[in-house]
């Protein structure tokens, strides 16, 4: 039996361009990445291959000097190309040229039944060594979980109500027993429960309704209805000196895969979508994908942004950049670098606005209406004004214009006081879409969360 | 458009770094803005797409929420103007006589309040903010027709520059600008904003009988004398009618006061706006009208004096009330920021507005002190809503 959720704050943002539900079919690209700067956790990156190298799915690439037992693995077999600096000479991409047939690395495999009887070290062990081990996300700051801590409990999410989300019933479909699997391994690094928030607006599929030994939860309303943090808010939340993992459902099949066949998987599902795309579908690849040959012929516009990941949260990448490795989404959606003869007071109701101010009807339009949005702020940056909008996007008790103003303060007792632990960005980024003063309210919080990391 | 664009673009270079005007930057940017939405995209990480609000259609919001008020106040500017000469004037002369008094004040508040902003912005190097230009056409609905343009000047500036930039600018301000103005007046000039002030005579002098006096004053004069309230109103001015003061008329607002807050109804067709676009708080409104209500409701009940035993809703359409709960207690810098927070702000104006027009012989108008009275404990019932969701947080962690 599973326990209702009920969400009523919220807004979904209903964007053109859904991806099918269809495996297109496309060339794998030639390179694949590793991008250390997806791991929030990784500070002092160090280096274990070098060009020329070849290596397998699996190999490690490399660690962090601050936990230096993490590695994190190559996806594909193959050669490294090229390793890619910024300012700073800091480490940006580690290439792979991939191979036509991955080569894995062998790890240990166990049969279904030997999965109970499987040690703590022995699983962490296998984990660290594998790659699989950055998909444990460690709340509070959302970063790289630490192997040596114990969270008090584990949650997935395993919906995802972002814009043009992937739909992870389809592109997990057939996994049941790997995420069985990797949840049976997941329950052996915490003492406490592990929490499954199911979707509360639609049919659940069997890949998450029959999972067994875990607490599910059927969680509805508008985005952000599925991020994890609101989960965790509802049902245990975390307060100071408390340590919570997550888990997102690719991880855990990836967990269960490496158990049940001794090798590091990293092929996954991805939804190319976005109005500037011709035929939205579905892509078989794998992490860290060049996105090159999905998006050749079949990118609408000319001026157009890719975003890896979803329009919240996402970042902006090149049309031959690479997949970050917790994205299972590209996004492409026109560039708005263009200014506009009184947009600022014309009335409309093709652009999509949370606010109701003069002129702005996109609520008389209904819920199925779909926006094509570009990338313009339509607006400049100004100081904080109207009061109250934040809070009608963030269904939990927290008071979002006071911790940004803390942050700003740098205020550390008020920022805990105020329930920064309860946030990483994608908690915050509705906030950051509706702001009317148009401020970058991931980037302050980040930057909070920074502050207390390194207190 | 393109036109216009071409003109912007061609003088841009003067303003950007190392071009002849390069400090007036920001005043550039204000114009350029204010036709075209700039063409910034939003950044590499973050929010991809933002919403189509903006700070400034949300000011232009309230602005246009303030049109009904405005009109009207124009057209009572020479309506009581006839009633007090015995002119006879068509509509269009009223107009015509109510734009000869109002545009002058509303260009000389825009004009002062603006040229401190543009000075401001062009030493702190920031575009103009569209605070002002709300505050800059509520500063003349707020003050009376006959006031002293030099004065309408002196008091924009003030508020600009003690009620709003040496606190930062907009988003910073304690009190609400327009009221900082009003207040500066009312204090510094009392007998320019009381007595016989309210109504345009122009170079013409009143018809026998004529008084000039607002309800407010009348109400409290009464009081004062020990005689019934609503017997003083409607014995005033009935040489041009009996019903002049009648509570439709109060209602209404064909009445003498300042120029935009004689008429209830177009203040609640502005809070309609706000309320329905979502722009103006409805629990500060709501709560304002509640607080003043039932506050007159218990004192009609108690009746010391005879004040407290005029019927409650006289007092929701006599004085500025309704302006005021529209439009002044829902500036959202200056009120409460969180919602339970608004609420107790909005009631607490209301209760204090009945207290001090009720008891305080010597400020008629409670509305505007109540208003800012509450713009300084704002930030008081904020702390404590605050810290009640902080107090849920602590207790949590400890079960």
């Amino acid at each position: 039996m599973s326990h209702t959720i009920k969400l009523k704050k919220g807004f979904d943002i209903n964007l053109a361009g859904k991806a099918d539900k269809k495996i297109a079919t496309c060339d794998q690209p030639e390179t694949f990445a590793l991008k250390p700067t997806d791991f929030l956790g990784i500070e002092r990156p160090k280096l274990m291959v070098e060009v020329g190298d070849t290596v397998k799915a699996g190999t490690p690439l490399l660690y962090c000097k601050m936990m230096e037992e993490v590695k994190y693995c190559a996806p594909v077999s193959g050669e490294i190309v090229e390793i890619k600096r910024g300012e700073k000479r800091k480490l940006l991409e580690i290439r792979i040229l991939a191979d036509k047939e991955i080569v894995y690395e062998k790890f240990k495999n166990y049969s279904v039944s030997d999965l109970v009887k499987i040690d703590k070290n022995e699983v962490i062990d296998l984990l660290l060594q594998s790659g699989v081990w950055p998909n444990i996300i460690q709340r509070p700051y959302g970063i790289v979980a630490n192997p040596e801590e114990t969270p008090k409990s584990i949650f997935i999410s395993t919906f995802d109500t972002h814009p043009l989300a992937p739909d992870y019933d389809f592109t997990l479909s057939g996994e049941e027993h790997n995420f069985q699997a990797g949840i049976d391994i997941l329950r052996k690094l915490t003492n406490g429960k592990i929490h499954l928030g199911l979707n509360g607006n639609g049919e659940v599929s069997s890949v998450f309704s029959h999972t067994k030994n875990v607490e599910l939860h059927s969680i509805s309303g508008k985005h952000p209805a599925g991020n994890v943090g609101v989960h965790i808010h509802h049902i245990d939340p975390i307060s100071k000196g408390d340590l919570v993992w997550t888990v997102d459902p690719y991880g855990v099949v990836q967990i269960g895969k490496l158990f049940l066949e001794g090798k590091y998987d990293a092929s996954k599902t991805i939804a190319l979508a976005g109005s500037e795309v011709s035929t939205p579908e579905y892509y078989k690849t794998y992490t860290g994908a060049c996105v090159n040959k999905m998006v050749e012929r079949n990118v609408k516009g000319r001026n157009v942004r890719f975003v890896s990941g979803n329009v919240l949260t996402g970042e902006k990448i090149k049309s031959d950049g690479y997949l970050g490795f917790y994205h299972h989404q590209l996004t492409v959606i026109p560039e708005g670098d263009h200014s506009e003869f009184m947009g600022w007071i014309l009335p409309t109701t093709k652009k999509l606005s949370f606010h109701k101010a003069f002129g702005l009807l996109s609520y008389l339009n209904g819920k199925n209406k779909e926006y094509i949005i570009d990338t313009n702020t339509k607006g400049e940056r100004r100081t904080f004004v109207q009061t109250g909008v934040f809070e009608q996007v963030t269904p939990m008790d927290i008071l979002p214009t006071y911790l940004v103003k803390a942050i700003m303060a740098e205020d550390y007792d008020e920022m805990e006081a105020l329930g920064i632990y309860e946030m990483i960005e994608e908690d915050i980024a509705l906030c950051e879409f509706v702001d009317v003063s148009k401020h970058e309210l991931q980037k302050i919080l980040r930057e909070g969360l920074d502050l207390l990391k390194n207190s | 458009m393109k036109f216009i664009k071409n003109i912007f673009d061609k003088n841009k270079p003067l303003f950007e770094k190392g071009g002849k005007f390069e400090k007036f930057m920001p005043f550039f940017e204000s114009f350029e803005t204010l036709f075209f939405v700039p063409n910034e995209v939003t950044s590499s990480k973050g929010v991809q797409i933002r919403d189509a609000v903006d700070l400034k259609r949300m000011m232009m919001t309230v602005i246009i929420a303030m049109i009904p008020c405005l009109i009207f106040g124009i057209w009572n500017v020479g309506y009581q103007h006839g009633l007090a000469t015995g002119e006879v004037m068509s509509f269009g002369q009223q107009i015509w006589t109510g734009l000869i008094v109002v545009l002058p004040i509303i260009i000389v508040s825009y004009a002062s309040g603006l040229t401190v902003e543009f000075i401001f912005g062009i030493k702190k190097g920031h575009a103009l903010n569209e605070g002002f230009l709300v505050s800059g056409m509520l500063i003349p609905l707020v003050v009376p027709p006959t006031i002293p343009l030099w004065q309408v000047a002196l008091a924009t500036i003030f508020a600009v520059l003690i009620g709003k930039e040496v606190f930062g600018g907009t988003g910073m301000n304690i009190l609400n600008v327009a009221l900082t103005a009003r207040a500066f007046l009312y204090f510094a000039y009392p007998s320019e904003i009381s007595g016989e002030v309210w109504t345009y005579l122009g170079d013409k002098t009143p018809i026998d009988g004529y008084t000039g006096g607002t309800s407010l004053a009348i109400a409290n004069e009464a009081s004062v004398a020990g005689e019934n309230v609503i017997g003083a109103l409607a014995n005033s001015n009935t040489v041009i009618s009996s019903e002049f003061f009648s509570f439709s008329n109060l209602f209404f607002g064909f009445i003498p006061g300042s120029i935009g807050e004689t008429s209830a109804l177009m203040a609640l067709l502005g809070a309609i706006l706000l309320i329905a676009t979502g722009v103006g708080s409805w629990k500060i409104i709501v709560s304002v009208f509640g607080g003043a209500y039932f506050t007159a409701l218990l004192f009609q009940a108690i009746g010391v004096n005879e004040y407290m035993l005029m019927p409650a809703h006289y007092h929701l359409v006599i004085g500025g009330l309704a302006f005021g709960a529209v439009f002044m207690a829902t500036d959202p810098v200056t009120a409460t920021q969180t919602e339970k927070g608004k609420w107790i702000y909005g009631i607490l104006i209301g209760v204090l507005t009945i207290i001090i027009r009720v008891f305080n012989p010597a400020y008629p108008e409670g509305i505007m002190l109540a208003i800012l009275l509450m713009n300084v404990f704002a930030p008081l019932i904020d702390f404590y809503v605050v810290k009640a969701n902080k107090q849920r947080r602590l207790q949590r962690a400890t079960v």
